[in-house]
């Protein structure tokens, strides 16, 4: 695993307090004009060299969107978001889509490079790296060892890695942009048929101005070669990073994708409203993993990413499977319901996720299951942390439709308190139409109490790492769905975001 | 061993220890008796470095040096051992994983090696047997739907592998029946040993007829009144604490 190794010893080494991704990259831009028109969206368009009827969609969104009223359904609590006070298009002015490594700005890979992302294949490759000490001469080029990474930095993608050894597969996968040129029939069929555009305020404003993501489609019956990932880094102020990914696993396919995101430290709220769409064909399989690590603010609840984020799945094909699992640290504010609708008959849907909360943090985040056809099932696992003055929210909706015969669910809720001036809080919607359904919710509140820390540092255990201890059991259920090299990475992430919350 | 001066100790505003004087020698097996409420359970945790406790006067001496100043954790590297009434739960986290990790860091700060893992698991193994613990139990999280025996057996397994100089049992005899008693008991006798001392906290007799106790001491009210011998014990059970006591209780 030499590239994950890599990744979590260059996370290792880069132990900042705290909030340890706060850097800026001193890079030059190109902004698109402060503010949100339809002039706005022609230059975004006009920058991504988009046909018309890439334009007219957007518009289309944009229009719809002036309609909308924001959402305040949720558990949240923050002042009214000036739209008008945001970029909508940054890039670095060096970066018009590089053709190879060597054509990166170097500022760029060392921004990476102190992220710990590895985006220098080559150098795995060839074996320079000491670690894995793979030679050029082994064949087993498809062993599924490597990470693929598509490194997007505030509105473009600088880097698409591993592409070429991927096209041999048959997968492609690149930025959103270059596919709306690229592969528009693929990207024409299937964008905005999983959230459509004015699916809510936030689908339709990402709708209009999405700027960059990553674009994935695994043909019939291939099971992609490597774990792909995406890295969204947000860098410049006052700038809204608007993504859009889209995954299609055609018939019979699988594939892993594992997105990463962190941004500077800035006493302003930055705006980060994304949409996912996954489709997952007849028994194909999609797993989703999102390691979020957004700068959360300060101590006193300055600053900070406002997350919000729609993220749904469509088991469209008779036995697909998609899996969401989530590990959220970051962020002001997070608004998430990563979701799947189980359309094909025996269409499973898994929502793994652990939200941290600390500080001033505010999170609404949790998942709709959509059973549609027969014999489905989801399951649901949940594990809200709370810390410091945070606020946790779970919320989640289970539905059956009436020809959802023997649909299945299973919830497991459990939230954790650390201190007293935290809230940690379970919102179910459960809803069966046909007779044949069976739900279950479980739910748990607990708390580290003194009582727990003695007993365990009774045995020898100093505090920190007694609380590591507890925590990391709190939350092993869910780690353990995560890809392997990321795992560590995930845990040590938690481990920091509550470094310092009890006693 | 053990020396607790005049020790004076509250939780919020309630004074529970109020001048107790106890000195337990190297060896020995010390039992402290008393009736609910006498101030018992509150012993062991100060002992073990609660920090829901204060202490506002005395000193307690382990092995001649004071050990007010040092925490929960220090304390166990030290060799002081509580098996615990009410042993915590710990989801997620099994058994044996806790046994691994409370060991090494034992061993970390003795500036020790860390365990060997095959060693650690045959020693594990064995340990085990002896107090008629199934192995599936050691992959289950720490406590979590355990019945009250298997605690108790889990506290014990937990304290022969950590290996401490001085035992503090808190009522370890609670919840247990007669079979489970006496294979406990047998695991605490075959640690008694020249360079180790226990504190046997019990309200009843019945654990004494298991583990015979050196001294026997009445704990009423945060003091000490009475001390004797194992026969001390018998009494008790015959005839209550009223008389020593010398008022109803």
């Amino acid at each position: 695993m030499p590239a994950a190794q890599e990744t979590i010893r260059q996370v290792h080494k880069i132990d900042v307090d705290q909030y340890k991704y706060g850097f800026e990259t001193k890079i030059e831009t190109e902004k698109a004009p402060k503010g949100l028109n339809e002039e706005t969206i022609r230059f975004i368009s006009e920058r991504k060299r988009e046909s018309g009827w890439m334009l007219e969609w957007r518009l289309q969104a944009y229009r719809r969107w002036l309609q909308m009223q924001e959402p305040r359904w949720a558990r949240l609590s923050y002042t009214e978001i000036n739209f008008q006070d945001y970029y909508y298009y940054a890039a670095p002015k060096s970066q018009i889509e590089p053709k190879s490594l060597d054509k990166v700005d170097p500022e760029l890979l060392a921004t990476y490079e102190k992220l710990g992302i590895p985006l220098k294949e080559q150098e795995i490759l060839t074996g320079v790296r000491k670690q894995g000490e793979r030679s050029e001469l082994d064949s087993n080029i498809y062993a599924s060892d490597r990470v693929a990474v598509d490194a997007v930095f505030d509105s473009v993608s600088v880097i698409t890695t591993f592409k070429e050894e991927l096209a041999r597969a048959g997968v492609i996968f690149c930025s959103i942009s270059e596919a709306v040129r690229k592969h528009s029939e693929l990207v024409k069929k299937y964008l905005g048929s999983v959230v459509p555009i004015a699916d809510n305020f936030y689908a339709a404003l990402n709708s209009a101005v999405f700027t960059d993501g990553s674009f994935v489609y695994v043909p019939k019956n291939v099971r992609c070669p490597m774990e792909l990932s995406t890295y969204f880094r947000i860098n410049e102020r006052n700038t809204g990073q608007f993504e859009r990914t889209l995954i299609i696993a055609d018939e019979g396919a699988y594939v892993s994708y594992l997105e990463g995101c962190t941004a500077p430290q800035r006493d302003e709220n930055q705006l980060h409203a994304a949409v996912v769409e996954l489709i997952a064909l007849e028994d194909a399989e999609i797993k989703y993993s999102t390691v979020q690590n957004w700068y959360p603010g300060d101590k006193e609840g300055r600053g900070g990413i406002y997350n919000f984020v729609t993220k749904r799945g469509d088991c469209r094909g008779n036995n697909s499977k998609i899996s969401w699992t989530q590990v959220e640290t970051g962020s002001a504010i997070t608004w998430k319901y990563p979701s799947c609708l189980l359309r094909g008959d025996n269409s499973r849907g898994h929502f793994y996720s652990i939200a941290v909360a600390n500080g001033h943090q505010q999170i609404d985040s949790g998942t709709k299951m959509v059973h549609l056809g027969r014999n489905t099932s989801s399951r649901i696992i949940s594990k809200g942390i709370s810390a410091g003055f945070s606020e946790n929210t779970y919320r989640g909706q289970v539905t059956a439709h009436r020809r959802a015969a023997n649909a299945r669910n299973f919830t497991q809720c459990d939230s954790l308190l650390i201190g007293n001036d935290c809230g940690a809080h379970t919102v179910p919607y459960i809803e069966a139409k046909n007779a044949t359904a069976q739900f279950e919710h479980e739910a748990t509140t607990s708390k580290i109490s003194e009582d727990h820390l003695f007993y365990v540092m009774q045995r020898g255990i100093q505090e920190e790492e007694a609380i590591a201890l507890i925590i990391n059991g709190f939350v092993k259920e869910v780690i353990q769905e995560l890809p392997m090299e990321f795992a560590v990475e995930a845990q040590k992430l938690i481990g920091i975001s509550l470094e310092g919350s009890v006693g | 061993m053990l020396e607790i001066k005049n020790l004076y100790a509250r939780i919020g505003e309630t004074e529970i220890i109020r001048g107790l004087d106890l000195k337990i020698e190297d060896g020995e097996v010390a039992a402290v008796m008393g009736p609910n409420g006498s101030g018992k359970s509150t012993l062991s945790y100060i002992l073990a470095g609660s920090k829901n406790y204060k202490i506002t006067k005395g000193d307690i001496l382990y092995n001649g040096q004071s050990i007010l100043g040092i925490n929960a954790a220090e304390r166990a590297v030290l060799g002081i051992f509580l098996a615990f009434q009410y042993p915590m739960e710990i989801p997620g986290v099994a058994m044996m994983e806790f046994l691994k990790v409370g060991m090494n860091a034992q061993r970390k700060a003795r500036k020790e090696p860390a365990l060997n893992v095959s060693e650690f698991l045959k020693h594990v193994k064995a340990m085990a047997a002896r107090l008629e613990m199934d192995m599936s139990m050691l992959k289950r999280p720490l406590n979590v739907g355990f019945s009250g025996g298997e605690k108790k057996r889990a506290e014990i397994l937990q304290m022969v592998l950590l290996n401490p100089k001085f035992c503090v049992l808190d009522e370890t005899d609670s919840g247990l029946d007669v079979d489970a008693l006496k294979t406990v008991a047998e695991g605490v006798n075959a640690l008694r040993a020249s360079d180790r001392s226990f504190l046997v906290i019990t309200h009843y007799q019945r654990l004494l007829d298991y583990i015979v106790p050196d001294t026997v001491h009445v704990l009423y009210k945060g003091r000490i009144i009475k001390s004797g011998d194992k026969s001390l014990a018998s009494y008790l059970e015959q005839n209550g604490y009223t008389d020593i006591i010398g008022e109803p209780i």
